[in-house]
């Protein structure tokens, strides 16, 4: 780990004045990302912008239709959190199954999705669910936020400050895990919602992404065996010594089948 | 009364005395010990596979805070390589090839993370920061990553001076005879298979601390070894010319160690040279992509094999040929593994009357590959028991049946192989039924046919393996060119008050050495168990022992003490004697008290011991005070465990994930000291197995990078990968050794990966599966089942 400043503002304004300031500047919510890369010296931030002081990051709360997440949510915290399971229990069932324990008591919604990882859970629940994210200066609409690996619409400076997930009729999640790091190999985030199906695959390819195929099948017939004869193409997926792209693409639809079976 | 209570000799299930300090967090690891004035180590590590050093300057790296040194292999003109400990020779009678293995790279880096340049600093960032600041230049050499692209025409050359990249290319075994025997024979078998390369990645990463003392000139190496004696006689005598007297090393608590760290590694040279340099103590720790990328990774073998049978199933003949990857140079005993560990064992149970085996040992741009549990013998047993699976399903046989008749049976013992062992006992009939019977062999089908209605498929597998540990006889390992002798020594030494302390030259880290050896004491001189202290790894404390590795620490290391004990016993009897005014014929030993026989008259333990250090009456003129001895212990030969592995998997079709489900494992230790620990040591042997088998798997890319280089891609076996591990014993007693033992450590790793890929094989065996290479991950089952499903569908 190189040296860099430790910083720790209370509130969301000092927060982003501080990583304005400094545009080699980092901000650190769980950590479970950026705190390996730092430990490998794979990344050198001059400074390191604690978030976990910031109450406007917080809490889990019902408002009408939508469920409302504060970035700093911890997955543990969303996985037993009453709300969302009433609300949106694939949701809560996603955040029990990321990573192991420590993973899920350090881990935050909005490290997660603002990192986009390929192979990370909640992005496809983002993308799923039609959720809108909020951050200091706008929202963001899921579809227009991921960009592909690593990549988010979010700009130098711009912090994610909550998720709004409109709640659906039906949401169902499976994945397959890699069975070295853990992280997702393939998964399907499946969702009803009033605005129509959604398909979001994540682990399979280089960013997670919509299944259109899958929407329009499960739109007519919302049903496992209508997304089980439906086959995702292997080409742009991810392809290394633990799968290969056609093996991601077979379990694309395994795990979409899984998860509509799962949504009930 | 004789007895302890409770119960705490051989055959008790006694919790481990060493537990409670590694629970609490009490152990003293390498890396917890902290020496006045101590600096910190990095070492700059190649990135390149094959690569010419063109230069190197440190300049930037010497002026950066806190930077105490910084050397390269230029500096250490005067020390020698790291030295190989057994000497292979070819066909033709002419020796290995053994490269220079420099401490720090000259001229050449040979694989990535070969060491480059060491930095010393005030701290562990400094040093690294200094590190990084080291400008080499490099002219990349084309790298040869695989024995394939080594062995090819033309391949670059690993080390300039040896030829075709071929460490050596032995064999073994009687090729006439051999050839003879295929001739005529009506039946044969062919099959190709890999064993695949692992890393150890032993719990706690390898650390070392150099220290040096200019006013006496004694340098101390604290490192994470399993055998502290032979590191000293290593790197003292071949690499740092310091004499023993004056080097002393340490191996404290160690954190597993697996194979990987019996071998003496660069590392520990640089700090103890590097001490004496800055007259400062020297620590490293590796991190742990360092472990992934410099330990010694184990396995890594390409085999062609053929088995000539007779019309019944009888196995006429066996002709191996096997590639072994040494890596990019020799590690300590590298060269013996795929020889005198791998192909002495390829009779296996069976009575094969001729077998011929050849083996290359090839050069790559790969980190040293070298002993890691089982070493060699799971590679011959994987090889055996696919095998005799294959030639099973090829005619028609039952797997049971084809390994029943060439079982070598039990009135054969002691049996002589064609291959240079001779087996002193075994039972492999009983092993076998006892496994099957609870394994539910008979049961299998309804089982099958019960997952099947689930969707799964599955399958059950069986291995009935042998293999040689104890090792070993000097003698023996010296005529096959191991370069040091095999025995081991122990010594007793009884305190005034009764109490024992015992120094073993052998080293625990992990199997429980501390409870199990110090319940031969206890058996034998009836001292309680919390009256011993079992005393190791080091040697300023201990005689000149050989360490831990090859499942030796109680067949060699416990006979030794036994001897020594025998020599206590015999002293102390004469002191009784003396006290009890008997004649020494007429004096009775039994676990802590002394006896004239056929009167009341006794004496305790303790009167004895007392006596021995305050010698007032006491028969000065013949015996000499005291009650400390020692013993070394030499076998006649090698021990001989085997047993049976059933192990029973399910496949999920759909994705290919394969889960065991039933774990089955009898095994032949020999006599068991401490039931609890051997179950311990067998589960622990059976996951690294099953994670040989299903999970685990070091890749390298064609440009020699590492790409399994941490956990994120090189897969762990986990709890929840692992079924219940079911162990039990079978006993024939070790012939040759006062104890009857013959040893745990590594029948779990050798026994079952076989078990595991033939239960794959049979789940998978509707889909036309013949073989399935290690580790059976699901991406390559499912890859069967989708390759092999227009076939079914056509059918």
């Amino acid at each position: 780990m190189y040296d860099f400043e430790y910083h720790k503002p209370g509130s969301l304004a000092d927060a982003v004045k501080l990583l304005s300031a400094d545009p080699d500047s980092k901000p650190i919510s769980g950590g479970q990302t950026l705190l390996p890369a730092l430990k490998h010296r794979l990344n050198k931030p001059t400074s390191v912008i604690d978030l976990s002081g910031i109450a406007e990051l917080k809490g889990v709360r019902r408002e009408g239709d939508k469920l409302v997440i504060g970035a700093l949510a911890k997955h543990v915290e969303v996985a037993t959190s009453p709300e969302v399971k009433a609300a949106i229990p694939a949701l809560a069932q996603m955040a029990s199954t990321i990573g192991d324990t420590q993973v899920r008591n350090r881990g935050t919604i909005g490290g997660s999705v603002a990192n986009n990882d390929p192979a990370a859970d909640y992005p496809s629940a983002v993308l799923g669910l039609n959720a809108t994210i909020v951050t200091d200066k706008r929202r963001i609409a899921a579809d227009d936020f991921f960009q592909g690996m690593f990549t988010t619409a979010l700009e130098p400076g711009e912090l994610l400050v909550a998720i709004e997930f409109p709640v659906p009729e039906k949401a169902g999640y499976a994945k397959m895990r890699n069975p070295a790091s853990r992280y997702v190999m393939a998964g399907a985030f499946v969702a009803k919602t009033g605005g129509g199906v959604r398909v979001a695959i994540n682990g399979a390819g280089p960013g997670v992404f919509r299944q259109a195929e899958m929407e329009k099948a499960l739109a007519a017939n919302w049903s496992p065996d209508a997304v089980a004869g439906v086959k995702q193409s292997a080409d742009g997926l991810n392809s290394d010594i633990h799968g290969s792209a056609e093996y991601r693409a077979h379990l694309v639809t395994v795990m979409a089948k899984r998860a509509v079976a799962a949504a009930g | 009364m004789n007895v302890v209570t409770p119960f705490e000799g051989i055959g008790a299930s006694v919790r481990r005395k060493e537990d409670l300090r590694f629970l609490s967090g009490r152990g003293q690891y390498t890396d917890d010990i902290n020496r006045p004035g101590q600096t910190y180590a990095a070492i700059l590590r190649s990135p390149h596979a094959h690569a010419r050093i063109v230069s190197i300057d440190t300049a930037a790296a010497a002026a950066m805070p806190g930077v105490v040194a910084v050397f390269t292999g230029a500096d250490m003109p005067d020390l020698g390589g790291i030295p190989c400990g057994w000497q292979i020779h070819n066909k033709d009678g002419t020796p290995m090839a053994e490269p220079m293995h420099p401490v720090l790279a000259v001229g050449k880096a040979r694989f990535v993370g070969d060491a480059i340049a060491a930095v010393i600093a005030e701290t562990r960032s400094q040093a690294k920061d200094a590190a990084e600041a080291i400008e080499v230049e490099y002219e990349v050499l084309p790298a040869v990553a695989t024995m394939e692209a080594a062995l090819a025409p033309g391949a670059s050359r690993v080390h300039d001076d040896v030829a075709g990249n071929v460490c050596y290319d032995w064999h073994i075994g009687d090729k006439a005879v051999n050839e003879a025997a295929f001739a005529k024979a009506p039946k044969v078998v062919e099959f190709e298979l890999v064993n695949n390369r692992l890393v150890p990645n032993a719990m706690e990463p390898r650390a070392a601390i150099g220290d040096y003392d200019p006013t006496t000139e004694d340098y101390t190496l604290y490192t994470t070894s399993q055998n502290p004696h032979v590191i000293r006689l290593l790197m003292g005598a071949f690499v740092l010319h310091l004499p023993e007297h004056k080097l002393r090393v340490v191996a404290p608590d160690v954190g597993g160690g697996f194979g990987s760290k019996i071998f003496h590694y660069a590392e520990e040279a640089i700090v103890t040279w590097a001490a004496g340099r800055v007259k400062r103590p020297v620590k490293w720790t590796a991190e742990r992509t360092e472990s992934f990328m410099t330990d010694a990774h184990g396995r890594d073998h390409v085999t062609k094999a053929r088995l000539a049978m007779d019309a019944d199933g009888k196995f006429l003949a066996l002709h191996v040929q096997t590639l072994a990857n040494m890596g990019a140079y020799l590690s300590t005993f590298a060269t013996s593994v795929p020889t005198y560990l791998y192909a002495t064992l390829l009779a296996g149970v069976y009575t094969t009357p001729t077998v011929y085996a050849e083996v290359k040992a090839v050069f790559t741009n790969t980190v040293p590959v070298d002993a890691y549990r089982g070493a060699g013998r799971p590679e011959a047993t994987f090889l055996l028991e696919r095998l005799v699976d294959v030639a099973a399903a090829e005619t028609g046989m039952d797997r049971i049946e084809i390994r029943r008749r060439n079982f070598i049976p039990n009135d054969a013992f002691p049996y002589q192989t064609p291959v240079a062992l001779q087996y002193d006992s075994g039972d492999y009939t009983a092993t076998l039924d006892q496994a099957l019977k609870t394994a539910d062999w008979a049961g299998f089908e309804a089982r099958r046919a019960e997952a099947k209605a689930r969707g799964r498929l599955r399958g059950i597998g069986i291995s009935t393996y042998i293999e040689a540990c104890g090792i070993a006889p000097s003698a023996v390992v010296g005529s096959l060119g191991a370069r040091a002798g095999l025995y081991e020594v122990g010594t007793i030494r009884v305190h005034p008050t009764g109490s024992v302390t015992v120094l073993t030259g052998t080293h625990s880290h992990g199997q429980g050495h501390e409870t199990t050896l110090a319940q031969l004491v206890t058996d034998r001189l009836g001292v309680p168990l919390s009256q011993v202290d079992i005393v190791h790894g080091d040697t300023a404390k201990i005689p000149f022992g050989m360490g831990t590795y090859g499942s030796r620490s109680l067949a060699v290391g416990g006979s030794a003490m036994v001897k020594a004990m025998d020599k206590i016993v015999a002293k102390a009897r004469r002191i009784a004697a003396h006290l009890m005014e008997a004649s020494v014929e007429d004096v009775e030993f039994d676990r802590g008290t002394f006896r004239v026989a056929g009167t009341d008259k006794t004496k305790s333990w303790g009167e004895i011991a007392l006596t021995a250090y305050v010698p007032h009456n006491y028969p000065i003129e013949e015996l000499e005070p005291g009650l400390d001895e020692t013993a070394f212990y030499d076998p006649k030969n090698f021990t001989y465990p085997g047993g049976c592995h059933i192990c029973e998997v399910e496949i999920e079709p759909e994705t290919g994930i394969t889960t065991v489900v039933n774990f089955t494992a009898v095994d032949d230790v020999g006599r068991v000291i401490n039931p609890m620990i051997v179950e311990g040591q067998v589960q622990g042997g059976v996951a690294q197995g099953i994670g040989q088998a299903l999970l685990e798997s070091c890749v390298y890319d064609s440009e020699g990078q590492l790409v399994s280089a941490s956990f994120m891609d090189y897969q762990m076996p986990r709890a929840n990968d692992l079924p219940p591990v079911s162990v039990a014993t079978h006993t024939t007693l070790c012939t040759h050794n006062p104890l009857g033992v013959k040893g745990c450590g590594e029948v779990g790793a050798i026994g079952s990966p076989p078990a595991v890929i033939n239960a794959v094989v049979d789940a998978l065996k509707d889909y036309g599966v013949r073989h399935i290479e290690m580790p059976a991950t699901a991406a390559k089952v499912w890859g069967i089942i989708n390759a092999s499903r227009p076939a079914m569908a056509a059918e």
